[in-house]
């Protein structure tokens, strides 16, 4: 969290030089699954600064999820809009919907904020499917939307022009979301989740910074849900279950809590791995995921990122600072 | 009228299931001040087991008794094995450990017992008994057994010495200790004894949703609802709470609709988060600065 130094700039440069070659040497249903790594990513930060950050226990992130999927494709299926201007608007409605549910869960510490949003998860599906709102949600059956075109002067195909759209929003969101972290109110977060007592002492205004972590946290995940609606072209009530939230959460622990490129790492966890479980059988991407949230709570608690910054810190042997949380 | 006597009346019967769990979580909760999430996924496992020894061959009592000799043994393994090394680490290494063993018990069901549904048998007869129109002899027969269970329990913590020394151990470790009690082993009893009380909920609410292993996820929630309305470190609370939400659900999915089931535990849960934290019956917590 602190300023770029020359070398990391010049890593991050190199990195997003390959993201945006990577579309031109794999195969679109590959470009597909890659948009759906961006799509996860950004989810993943958005969890981890509530979760990882905040210290807030998040069961139920699917629901933001579904909120922000189910925005977009309503506005693109029944309202018209073209699917870029839907983005920012499921974006805004999750954080409308994240913040309001964080202001209950502002009396709500550790264990039971975990229960309330395991419930939102829970439910979820059942909300979505119910039938006040059928002639919007489509019921059980969803809504199929269509993929975008790439605009002609591009020349590039569905997917990829799709993997562009959703990696530019990813850089976006990740600066923002970098800028957030390092500076006053970050340290805020953090400071409220390591000493509340201390962090209310000093004039951090408590209720406002979580419950608007809250609603940042769910401005990103919704981002991402409508990003990752748009590239599956389908919503469905009962693909935004527990485990959807479960999934999410895996995503975070196996990056790195606390950490940005962290999310990068979980989403190409909980991208690729079912897909190489499921081979063996259709339980099996559950129980790796089971095993694999042990294994990391035992033995890698700052998942892959800390990891790595710890295995580089050896490596290099130069005194370095703290490694941080 | 008729109507709502008998909404109330099987209300009941589901409340009892709901009043084991949730009791089975405040066992929990009340030694470590932690919220098993995999409680309904356990007592889900079990129920596996008991349907695994009944295809087997067994008669159905002799099948209910291994399977809750094998839970019992099953969550004091859990709580010796996985649970014990992070027992004092912050709590969302605890709840993701827990999150875990969901997926994995779940997953694991999934993969020997695959995910088609399964009837469950169901040890009474058919008939309602003693000709009531209201209830069937399963509803019946169900809330007996957790009657019993309630009952045994009670008897069990105020009348043996085992059952002090774990109220004992839940209260005041430190000083259990300096008396001589293995405050560890008294947990894992009591992991042991909610994995027990959860496969006899499991093998109660089985024949009435089918067995498979997605069944306990909303039965969880409702057993979280009924235990914190109760008080969440109140036995008695939750048991209350657990048979008041069987009502209220049974009843709201009447008159309201019961496509909604869920979301009104959901409100429920949230609602008394917010207003009651402590519950009905539940000790208000002051933190001490």
């Amino acid at each position: 969290m602190t300023t770029l130094d020359r070398r990391k700039l010049a890593g991050l440069v190199l990195v997003l030089l390959l993201a945006c070659a990577l579309p031109f040497f794999i195969a679109n249903y590959r470009v597909f699954q890659m948009t759906l790594v961006l799509a996860y990513a950004i989810a993943l930060l958005g969890l981890n600064m509530l979760t990882g950050y905040n210290g807030q226990i998040s069961l139920g992130h699917g629901a933001f999820y579904a909120i922000g999927a189910y925005t977009a494709a309503i506005l693109m299926d029944k309202a018209g809009l073209p699917y870029w201007a839907t983005i920012p608007l499921a974006g805004a409605a999750c954080f409308v919907a994240g913040f309001l549910f964080g202001l209950p869960a502002l009396r709500l510490e550790g264990l039971y904020l975990a229960l309330a949003t395991f419930a939102l998860g829970i439910a979820m599906p059942q909300i979505l499917k119910h039938k006040s709102i059928e002639g919007w949600t489509g019921g059980v059956q969803g809504i199929t939307i269509l993929k975008p075109d790439a605009p002609p002067w591009t020349g590039l195909s569905q997917d990829r022009w799709l993997y562009f759209f959703t990696l530019a929003w990813m850089v976006f969101l990740f600066v923002l979301g970098w800028n957030l972290l390092r500076g006053r109110i970050g340290r805020a977060m953090v400071a409220i989740r390591d000493q509340p007592i201390a962090a209310q002492a000093m004039g951090v205004n408590t209720a406002m910074v979580k419950s608007l972590t809250f609603g940042v946290s769910a401005l990103y995940t919704g981002i991402a849900g409508a990003l990752g609606a748009i590239a599956v072209q389908f919503v469905a009530p009962d693909s935004f279950n527990l485990f959807l939230s479960i999934t999410l959460l895996t995503g975070v622990v196996i990056g790195g809590l606390a950490s940005i490129s962290g999310a990068i790492f979980g989403a190409l966890f909980i991208q690729f791995v079912p897909n190489v479980a499921d081979q063996i059988s259709k339980a099996a991407p559950w129980a790796i995921y089971g095993i694999v949230l042990i294994a990391f709570m035992y033995a890698m608690p700052t998942g892959v990122a800390g990891f790595l910054r710890l295995a580089r810190a050896r490596l290099v042997r130069r005194p370095s600072g703290p490694i941080p949380r | 009228m008729d109507q709502l006597l008998h909404q109330i009346l099987s209300g009941l019967a589901t409340g009892g299931i709901y009043a084991s769990v949730a009791l089975a979580l405040v066992m929990i909760y009340q030694a470590t001040h932690l919220v098993n999430f995999a409680q309904g996924e356990m007592a889900m496992f079990t129920t596996y087991i008991a349907w695994a020894l009944l295809q087997a061959g067994l008669p159905y009592w002799a099948a209910f008794a291994i399977t809750v000799v094998g839970a019992f043994v099953l969550g004091v393994a859990i709580e010796r094995i996985i649970v014990r090394p992070v027992e004092n680490s912050p709590i969302l290494a605890v709840v993701i450990v827990f999150i875990a063993l969901l997926v994995i018990f779940n997953s694991i069901a999934g993969w020997i017992f695959t995910y088609t549904i399964k009837p469950f048998p169901s040890p009474f007869p058919a008939e309602p008994l003693f000709g009531n129109p209201y209830l069937s002899s399963h509803e019946l027969g169900s809330m007996a057994i957790t009657l019993v269970v309630l009952l045994l329990l009670f008897v069990f913590f105020r009348f043996t010495p085992l059952g002090l020394a774990m109220r004992a151990a839940a209260q005041n470790p430190v000083s259990s200790r300096l008396v001589g009690i293995r405050v560890g082993w008294m947990l894992a009893l009591g992991w042991g004894l909610a994995a027990a009380i959860g496969s006899i909920a499991g093998m109660m609410v089985a024949p009435t949703v089918f067995l498979e292993p997605n069944m306990m996820g909303g039965i969880l929630l409702y057993a979280f609802a009924g235990a914190l309305l109760g008080g969440i470190d109140s036995p008695g609370g939750a048991v209350l709470g657990g048979f008041i939400v069987g009502v209220l659900e049974n009843v709201v999915g009447v008159y309201v609709g019961s496509e909604l089931k869920l979301t009104f535990a959901l409100v429920l849960i949230v609602g008394v988060l917010v207003i009651r934290p402590s519950g009905l019956f539940g000790k208000v917590h002051v933190v001490r600065v």
